[in-house]
C-alpha cells in the first residue's frame, strides 16, 4: 500500500497556482513560427508543424491519460489517405450486401472536394476509426494496451495496401491543393502558410484547453491511479475512450492536413515505424509536457531531413535516442528545461 | 487425390501445413515473450530482431566458419542469447523499478538498432539460406506431399515448446522461477540471486527467438525485416492467448498458424488480417484473453 502524505493532499490542486510560463512560451513559439519561413525551408517547417500537431495529439493519450498508442499511424494515415482521395477524386463506393450471394458496390458520385471539406472528411475518418479501435484497446491495460493498437494498426495498414483507392505501393499521388471555400487560394505559398499555421495553432490550443480542463483533470488523476479514480465515482472507461477518440481526431486533422501540403498519401504514414517515430517525437520532446512535442517533431523531421543521405543509418540513431532518453532523459528536452527553470512548460 | 468442401486436398493439406509452420514460430516467439514477461515484467520489443538475428547467425556462421545448420541450431541461439544477457546487465536492468512502458520503448529502440544496422550491411533483399542435406526432399503421404524440412521445423519446435513447458511447470528450478515471479523479495530471503536468475531468463527467452530465427532461414529467406512484421502478429497472438499460461501461449500459437493457413484456402484476401480480427473479437468476448486470468 502506498503511504498518502497528508501534505500533499490538502495542497491546492495545480491548476490554481497558474504561472506566466506556459502563455509566454506559447508567444515565443507563435512568433518563432511567424518567421521561421524567412529563415527555413517553408515547405520543411509546413512538415514538421503537421507532425508537431500529430506529435501533441499523440501526447495528450500517453501524457495525460497514461495510455502508450503504439498504433497512431492508424488514424494518421487512414485520415490522410481519406483527405487525399476526397481531394483529388471525391467519389466514395462502398460494398453493401443485400442478400443475395455477391458484394455490391453503391457509389456516391462526388466532386473532388474543395481542401477545407477534404481535411473535415479526414479528420472525422480519424476520430471513427479512433472510436472503433479505442473500444476494442480500451478493455485492457499498460502494456496489453500497447499491443493491441499497435497489431490494429497493422491490421489497417493490410487494409490500406489491399483497398483499391490507396494506390497500393504507389498511393495518391499529385493532390490538388485547391482553393478554401474557393477563395483562399493554396497553390500560393504565403496562403498555404498560414492555413497550416492556423491549423496547428487551433489543434495545439484545443489540447492545451482540453488539458487544462475539469476532464484533463479527471484524465491525469487516472493516469496517477485508476483504481482510486473509479472509487470516487468516475466511470473510468468513458474518459479514456473519449480521450482516446479526441486523440485519433486531432491526428487525423493532422493527417489530412499532410495530405494537402505534401500533395501524397502513402503507406509509409499507415505503417509500424511511423507509429514508432510519432512515440519518439513525444518522448524526445518530453512527454505530459504542453510544448515538448513540437519540439520533439522537429527535431525528428529536422534530423530526417538533413540526414538523409546517410540513409539507414537514421534508423539506427532514431533507435538510439530512443534508448537514451529512457536510461538517462525520461523528461525529454523540453521536460528538462522546464525542470531546470522550475517552470511548467 | 479427393477433394474438401469442393478444395483439391493436396491444397487444403498444404496450406494446412504451412499453417502449422507458421504456428510453429508463432509458438516459439510468443513462449519467449511469455517467459520474459513473466520474470522482467518487460515487453520485449526486440524479441522480432533477436530471431532475425538467430537467421542472420547461421547465415554467417556458415559463411565465415562452415558450421553447418546442426551446429548453428546450438551455437546461434547460445550466441544471441548471449548478446541478449548483455543487453538485460546493460539496459533493461534499469528499468525493472519504472512503468512497464519505459521497458517496450527501450526494447523498440534496440529493434530499430539492430534492423538499422543489419539493413546497412545487407540490404533488404534476403539472403537464401539452403535445406540441410539430411532434410532435403519429402514424402507422398497420398492426400498431400510432406516435405521433411517442414516435417522437422514442426515437430521441432513441438519438442522445445514441451520442453520449456515441462522445466518451468515441472522442475525445481521452474517453481524457483515461478515463485520468483510471484515475490521476487520473498524468493532472494530464501537465498536464491534472482537477479542471476533474472538475466539468464532473458537471455534463455532470446535464445528460444533465435533458434526460430534459424528453422526459419531455410524455409522464409534471411532479411533484416523478417523479424518486424511477424513480432506484430505475435503480439496479437500473445494478447488472444494472454501472458498468464505457458501452455496456453504454446496452444494459442499453433491453434492461431491453423487457422491463419485455413483462411488462405477458402478466404485469401483476409489471411493477411485474420489474426488481428480474432483478435478484436477476443477482446470483445473475452478481455482477458483465452488462457488469461482477470488482473
Amino acid at each position: 500500500m502506498e503511504r498518502v502524505d497528508p501534505a500533499a493532499v490538502m495542497a491546492p490542486p495545480a491548476q490554481q497556482t497558474r504561472s506566466l510560463s506556459e502563455p509566454i512560451a506559447f508567444v515565443v513559439m507563435v512568433l518563432a513560427l511567424v518567421i521561421a519561413p524567412y529563415f527555413f525551408y517553408p515547405m520543411f517547417v509546413m512538415q514538421a508543424l503537421c507532425f508537431a500537431l500529430f506529435a501533441c495529439a499523440f501526447n495528450l493519450l500517453i501524457g495525460y491519460g497514461g495510455l502508450l498508442s503504439f498504433g497512431h499511424a492508424l488514424y494518421f494515415g487512414w485520415a490522410s489517405y481519406i483527405a487525399a482521395h476526397l481531394a483529388k477524386v471525391g467519389t466514395i463506393s462502398f460494398p453493401i450486401w443485400y442478400g443475395s450471394p455477391k458484394w455490391h458496390w453503391a457509389t456516391i458520385p462526388l466532386p473532388p472536394l474543395s481542401p477545407e471539406l477534404a481535411i473535415l472528411g479526414g479528420t472525422l475518418a480519424g476520430g471513427m476509426l479512433g472510436l472503433i479501435a479505442g473500444t476494442l484497446a480500451i478493455r485492457r491495460q499498460g502494456i496489453y494496451f500497447a499491443m493491441i493498437t499497435l497489431a490494429l494498426a497493422q491490421m489497417m495498414y493490410f487494409f490500406a495496401l489491399q483497398a483499391p483507392f490507396t494506390g497500393g505501393e504507389d498511393g495518391i499521388q499529385g493532390v490538388p491543393r485547391g482553393k478554401i471555400l474557393g477563395v483562399i487560394d493554396l497553390a500560393d505559398p504565403t496562403n498555404l502558410y498560414v492555413t497550416v499555421l492556423v491549423i496547428f495553432l487551433v489543434g495545439f490550443l484545443l489540447i492545451y484547453r482540453i488539458i487544462h480542463s475539469p476532464f484533463g483533470e479527471v484524465l491525469k488523476a487516472i493516469r496517477e491511479n485508476e483504481a482510486r479514480a473509479i472509487s470516487l465515482g468516475y466511470k473510468t472507461d468513458r474518459y479514456k475512450l473519449m480521450a482516446f477518440v479526441l486523440s485519433a481526431t486531432l491526428a487525423g486533422l493532422a493527417g489530412s492536413t499532410k495530405a494537402i501540403v505534401l500533395q501524397i498519401a502513402s503507406l509509409t504514414d499507415v505503417n509500424w515505424p511511423m507509429s514508432g517515430e510519432v512515440v519518439l517525437m513525444a518522448l524526445v520532446g518530453g512527454l505530459g509536457t504542453v510544448f515538448g512535442p513540437v519540439a520533439g517533431a522537429f527535431i525528428v523531421i529536422a534530423m530526417q531531413n538533413y540526414l538523409a543521405q546517410i540513409g539507414q543509418w537514421v534508423t539506427v540513431i532514431q533507435g538510439t535516442i530512443f534508448v537514451l532518453c529512457v536510461l538517462l532523459f525520461r523528461r525529454g528536452v523540453v521536460g528538462e528545461l522546464a525542470n531546470l527553470l522550475r517552470i511548467r512548460l | 487425390m479427393f477433394e474438401i468442401f469442393g478444395i483439391p486436398s493436396t491444397a487444403l493439406f498444404g496450406q494446412l501445413l504451412i499453417g502449422l509452420i507458421n504456428g510453429s514460430f508463432y509458438a516459439l516467439l510468443s513462449l519467449g515473450l511469455a517467459v520474459i514477461f513473466g520474470m522482467l515484467n518487460i515487453i520485449n520489443f526486440t524479441h522480432g530482431a533477436q530471431y532475425m538475428l538467430g537467421a542472420f547467425a547461421a547465415f554467417l556462421l556458415l559463411q565465415h566458419t562452415g558450421l553447418n545448420y546442426w551446429a548453428a541450431l546450438i551455437v546461434a541461439p547460445i550466441l544471441v542469447g548471449a548478446v541478449g544477457v548483455l543487453i538485460e546487465r546493460a539496459f533493461l536492468q534499469w528499468l525493472y523499478k519504472l512503468d512497464h512502458l519505459y521497458g517496450l520503448l527501450l526494447t523498440f529502440g534496440l529493434a530499430l538498432i539492430i534492423e538499422g544496422v543489419a539493413r546497412n550491411y545487407y540490404g533488404s533483399a534476403g539472403l537464401a539460406y539452403t535445406i540441410p542435406e539430411a532434410l532435403q526432399g519429402g514424402q507422398n503421404l497420398g492426400f498431400m506431399f510432406l516435405p521433411n524440412y517442414r516435417a522437422w521445423v514442426i515437430a521441432a519446435s513441438l519438442v522445445v515448446c514441451l520442453g520449456t513447458w515441462f522445466v518451468i511447470e515441472r522442475t525445481r528450478l521452474g517453481a524457483n522461477l515461478r515463485a520468483a515471479t510471484e515475490n521476487p523479495t520473498l524468493v532472494r530471503a530464501f537465498g536464491i540471486n534472482v537477479p542471476r536468475m533474472i538475466m539468464l531468463t532473458y537471455g534463455f527467452g532470446v535464445a528460444l527467438a533465435a533458434f526460430a530465427g534459424v528453422m526459419a532461414a531455410p524455409i522464409y529467406n534471411v532479411s533484416p525485416q523478417m523479424g518486424s512484421e511477424l513480432i506484430i502478429v505475435v503480439f496479437a497472438v500473445v494478447v488472444i492467448g494472454g501472458m498468464g499460461s505457458i501452455m496456453g501461449a504454446i496452444v494459442t500459437g499453433f491453434g492461431l498458424g491453423v487457422v491463419e493457413g485455413l483462411t488462405k484456402v477458402f478466404f485469401p484476401e483476409a489471411s493477411n488480417t485474420v489474426i488481428f480480427v480474432i483478435m478484436a473479437i477476443v477482446l470483445l468476448v473475452r478481455p482477458a484473453g483465452l488462457f488469461g486470468r482477470r488482473a
